[in-house]
C-alpha cells in the first residue's frame, strides 16, 4: 500500500504534465484545424502502425512471392515472376504428395484438410452438447461453466506441455490403460493416433470458447415459446428439434465460421506436441510457412510468402462465404 | 429467480420422493462430471507432478502424491543419508542407512547405532523408505539458475511485453475509436471499413514482409518487435467504437461550450466513460499478449530476449527433456492467467459471450 502511494505521488504530477503537454499542444493544432479535422490526428497513431505492420506487409508479400533467394532485403532478391506458385503446385497428380516437388507443402494441405474436418466437426458438436448441458437447470451451474472456459486462457505451449506430459510413454494415461488391461502405447509417435490427440488436445483447449457463444445463444431464446410448445405437449426432443435448432442456427453459423477459420491457422498446438510429427503426419499450412521460411538452414522467403498466399485466398474464401451465406441466413 | 435455483435438499429430494428419475438431468450430470475430469484433470496432474523429484517422476506407474525417500542425518557422515526398509537374511526387517552402494552390493549403516560395523546387503533386499514431501526446489532451483533456462529473465520479458503491449493497445486503439465514433471527416468510414476488413486476416499470412519491417527498424531481438506489430488491432477498434457510439454527443457538446479542447474531452470524458470497454479490450490483451508464440519465435531468436512461451519451448525441446523442471515452470506460466481468471471470472465470460470476440 505504501510503495503504491509513493510511486502514485512520483508518477502522478509527470503524467499530469504530461497531459497538459499534450494538451497544450493540440489545442494549438485544434485552433489552427477546426474541430472536425481533429479526427485525423485521434486516428493517426493506430493508422501510423496498421499502415506500417499490416497494410504495407500485404503488398509486399505479393513482391516477395514473385521473388528468389534467401536474402531477406527486397533490393538483393531476383524477380522471377511465378516461379514459386509454379514450384508449389508442381505435381504430376494433385492428390498425392509424393509426386509434387514441394511435397510438404501437399501434405500440409491433405493434414489441414483433414484436422479442420475433424477438428470442427468434433467442436461444434461437443459445445453444443455441453452448451445444451450447461443451459439446463442443474446445480453448480457457473462451477461447471467455468470448467469448460478455463482451458481457452492457457497458452497453447502450456496446454501441449501438459498433454505431452500425460501422453509419454511412462505417463499416466498409459498407466490408465494398463490398469484397464490395455497396453502401453507411444501415442504421439503412431501415425494414426498422433492425429487423433492433435485434433483432441486442441479440441480440448479451444471448445470452451464455443460453448460461451453456444450457451449465449441458447439463453437469448424467448423461454415463452418452451412454454407454449409444452402446452402444445412437445417432448424434450420435440422442444430441440423444433424450438432449439432453429434459433441457435444462426449462432451455431458463427461458432463453425470462426472455428473454421481458426483451424485452418492452427499451428502452436501441435507445433509444441509433436512437432508436425511423425515424420509429417501432423504437419499443417502454418507450419509449412514457417519452417520454409524461418526454422530451415535455407531460409526460402519467396516460397514462403507463395505459400502464405495460398493461405490467405483459403481464409479470404472461408470469409467470403461467411458473409455470403451469413446474409442469406439472416435474411432467412 | 425462484424456478433457476434449486438447492441441493430440493435436488435430492426430488429424486428420493417417489417421481420418476429425470433421465435427461441424470445424463447431463454424467457429462458434465466426465467432462470436469477431463477438462480439469491433466491441469491438476500436472500441478501435482511439478512437485515431484527428478527421481520421482521416473516412477511407473506414478503414483498420485509426490513421494520422497526420507533422508537422515547420522553421526559421523557430512551428507544426510537415504534410508531403506532392508530384509535381514533371518527374515526380520530394519531401517538402514546407506552409506554407499558398490555393484549389487549395498553398505547400509544402522542410524541409531553408526558406530557398529557397515552392514552389508543385497540391493534386492532393500525398500526406500518414503514420505510425501513437496519437492520446492523444481520451483527454487530455476530462480536461481539453470544453464541456458534463464527463467526470471523470460518472466521479465513477459510482463514487458504484456504490460507494455497492453497500455500501448488500449489507448492507441481508444483513440482511433473515439475518432471513428465522434467526428465527421473525409475518410472516415474508409478508413473505418480498412480496420474491420483486416479482421480476418492474422500475422500468419504476412510473416515475411513484417519480418522485413521489423529488421529494417532493428527490431529483430528487441522485445519492441514483439510490441508494436499488433498494436493496432481490428478487434479493439470495433469493440470500442461501438461502445462509444452509446456516449451521446451531447455531452461532448456540453464540454466543448464549456471551452474544453478535444483532447481533453477524450482524456476526461470519453475514456471514463468507456471503461467496462477498455477493461473488456485490456483483459483480452493481456490474455493475447502473455500466450502469444508464433510472433515472439521469428522475432526473438537470443536467449536473452525469449519471452516465457519461448523459453518454455526451447527448453522442452532439448534431448534430455528435463521434466522436472519443465512442468514446474509450466505451472508458474499458467499462474497468473489461472489468478486473472479466477478474479475477473465473470467479466470475461460475460465479454467473451456479448462481443463474440476472443
Amino acid at each position: 500500500m505504501r510503495l503504491i502511494d509513493i510511486l502514485d505521488r512520483i508518477t502522478r504530477p509527470l503524467l499530469l504534465l504530461l497531459v497538459m503537454s499534450v494538451d497544450r499542444i493540440l489545442t494549438l493544432i485544434q485552433g489552427r484545424v477546426g474541430i472536425d479535422k481533429m479526427g485525423y490526428f485521434f486516428v493517426l497513431p493506430n493508422l501510423l502502425i496498421f499502415g506500417i505492420f499490416v497494410l504495407f506487409p500485404m503488398l509486399l508479400n505479393l513482391y516477395y512471392a514473385m521473388t528468389g533467394g534467401t536474402k531477406l532485403f527486397p533490393a538483393d532478391r531476383p524477380f522471377v515472376g511465378l516461379d514459386n506458385f509454379a514450384t508449389l503446385f508442381d505435381c504430376d497428380d494433385f492428390l498425392s504428395p509424393n509426386s509434387c516437388q514441394e511435397d510438404l507443402f501437399w501434405r500440409g494441405i491433405f493434414n489441414t484438410i483433414q484436422f479442420v474436418v475433424l477438428q470442427v466437426s468434433a467442436i461444434v458438436l461437443f459445445s453444443l452438447l455441453t452448451a445444451l448441458a450447461l443451459n439446463r437447470r442443474i446445480i453448480a451451474r457457473g462451477f461447471f461453466r467455468s470448467v469448460f472456459f478455463y482451458p481457452v486462457l492457457l497458452s497453447p505451449v502450456v496446454v501441449a506441455l501438459i498433454w505431452k506430459w500425460v501422453l509419454q510413454y511412462e505417463g499416466v494415461l498409459n498407466a490408465i490403460v494398463e490398469l484397464f488391461g490395455g497396453e502401453s502405447m507411444r501415442w504421439l509417435l503412431d501415425t494414426n493416433w498422433a492425429m487423433f490427440w492433435v485434433v483432441f488436445v486442441s479440441v480440448w483447449a479451444l471448445m470452451g470458447f464455443y460453448t460461451l457463444i453456444l450457451l449465449a445463444g441458447l439463453q437469448s431464446i424467448p423461454p415463452e415459446l418452451y412454454e407454449a410448445s409444452s402446452i402444445d405437449g412437445a417432448n424434450t426432443w420435440q422442444d430441440f428439434r423444433f424450438v432449439t435448432m432453429p434459433l441457435l442456427m444462426p449462432t451455431m453459423f458463427v461458432v463453425l465460421v470462426l472455428s473454421l477459420i481458426r483451424a485452418v491457422q492452427m499451428f502452436d498446438h501441435i507445433f509444441v506436441l509433436t512437432g508436425g510429427g511423425p515424420g509429417t503426419r501432423t504437419q499443417l499450412m502454418v507450419q509449412y510457412i514457417y519452417t520454409t521460411g524461418f526454422s530451415n538452414q535455407i531460409q526460402l522467403f519467396g516460397l514462403s510468402a507463395a505459400a502464405s498466399m495460398v493461405l490467405g485466398v483459403s481464409l479470404l474464401i472461408l470469409t467470403l462465404l461467411q458473409l455470403r451465406l451469413g446474409n442469406q441466413s439472416s435474411l432467412a | 429467480m425462484q424456478a433457476d435455483k434449486i438447492s441441493l435438499g430440493q435436488f435430492l429430494s426430488l429424486r428420493s420422493g417417489g417421481k420418476r428419475v429425470n433421465t435427461a438431468d441424470a445424463l447431463t450430470y454424467l457429462y458434465l462430471t466426465i467432462g470436469t475430469i477431463l477438462m480439469f484433470g491433466p491441469v491438476l496432474w500436472l500441478v501435482a507432478s511439478s512437485f515431484k523429484t527428478q527421481a520421482g517422476l521416473l516412477k511407473y506407474p506414478p503414483p498420485l502424491l509426490p513421494y520422497q525417500q526420507v533422508q537422515v542425518e547420522v553421526e559421523g557422515y557430512d551428507d544426510p543419508l537415504p534410508l531403506f526398509n532392508v530384509t535381514m537374511e533371518d527374515g526380520s526387517a530394519r531401517e538402514l542407512a546407506q552409506v554407499r552402494r558398490v555393484g549389487i552390493e549395498a553398505q547400509m549403516v544402522d542410524p541409531a547405532d553408526p558406530g557398529a560395523e557397515r552392514i552389508k546387503v543385497n540391493i534386492s533386499q532393500r525398500e526406500p523408505v518414503e514420505e510425501v514431501k513437496l519437492a520446492w526446489e523444481n520451483y527454487l532451483d530455476p530462480l536461481i539458475e539453470i544453464d541456458y533456462f534463464d527463467f526470471i529473465t523470460y518472466l521479465k520479458n513477459s510482463v514487458l511485453v504484456t504490460s507494455i503491449a497492453t497500455v500501448i493497445t488500449l489507448i492507441i486503439n481508444s483513440m482511433a475509436a473515439f475518432a471513428l465514433s465522434k467526428y465527421r471527416f473525409k475518410g472516415r468510414d474508409a478508413i473505418f471499413v480498412l480496420f474491420i476488413s483486416t479482421l480476418m486476416i492474422p500475422i500468419t499470412v504476412i510473416l515475411v514482409p513484417v519480418f522485413l519491417v521489423i529488421t529494417s527498424i532493428g527490431w529483430k531481438n528487441n522485445l519492441w518487435g514483439v510490441i508494436i506489430p499488433g498494436a493496432a488491432t481490428p478487434t479493439g477498434i470495433f469493440l470500442l467504437r461501438q461502445y462509444m457510439l452509446t456516449i451521446p454527443d451531447e455531452l461532448l457538446d456540453a464540454a466543448r461550450i464549456d471551452g474544453g479542447s478535444e483532447w481533453h474531452i477524450y482524456w476526461r470524458i470519453i475514456l471514463p466513460l468507456a471503461r467496462p470497454a477498455l477493461a473488456v479490450l485490456a483483459i483480452f490483451s493481456v490474455m493475447w499478449r502473455w500466450n502469444d508464440f508464433l510472433w515472439p519465435l521469428i522475432v526473438l531468436s537470443q536467449n536473452d530476449y525469449f519471452t516465457l512461451q519461448v523459453g518454455l519451448n526451447a527448453f522442452q525441446g532439448e534431448l534430455q527433456i528435463q521434466w522436472h523442471y519443465v512442468l514446474a515452470m509450466t505451472v508458474v506460466t499458467l499462474l497468473p492467467i489461472t489468478l486473472v481468471f479466477a478474479f475477473l471470472q465473470r467479466f470475461i465470460t460475460t465479454g467473451i459471450a456479448t462481443t463474440g470476440m476472443k
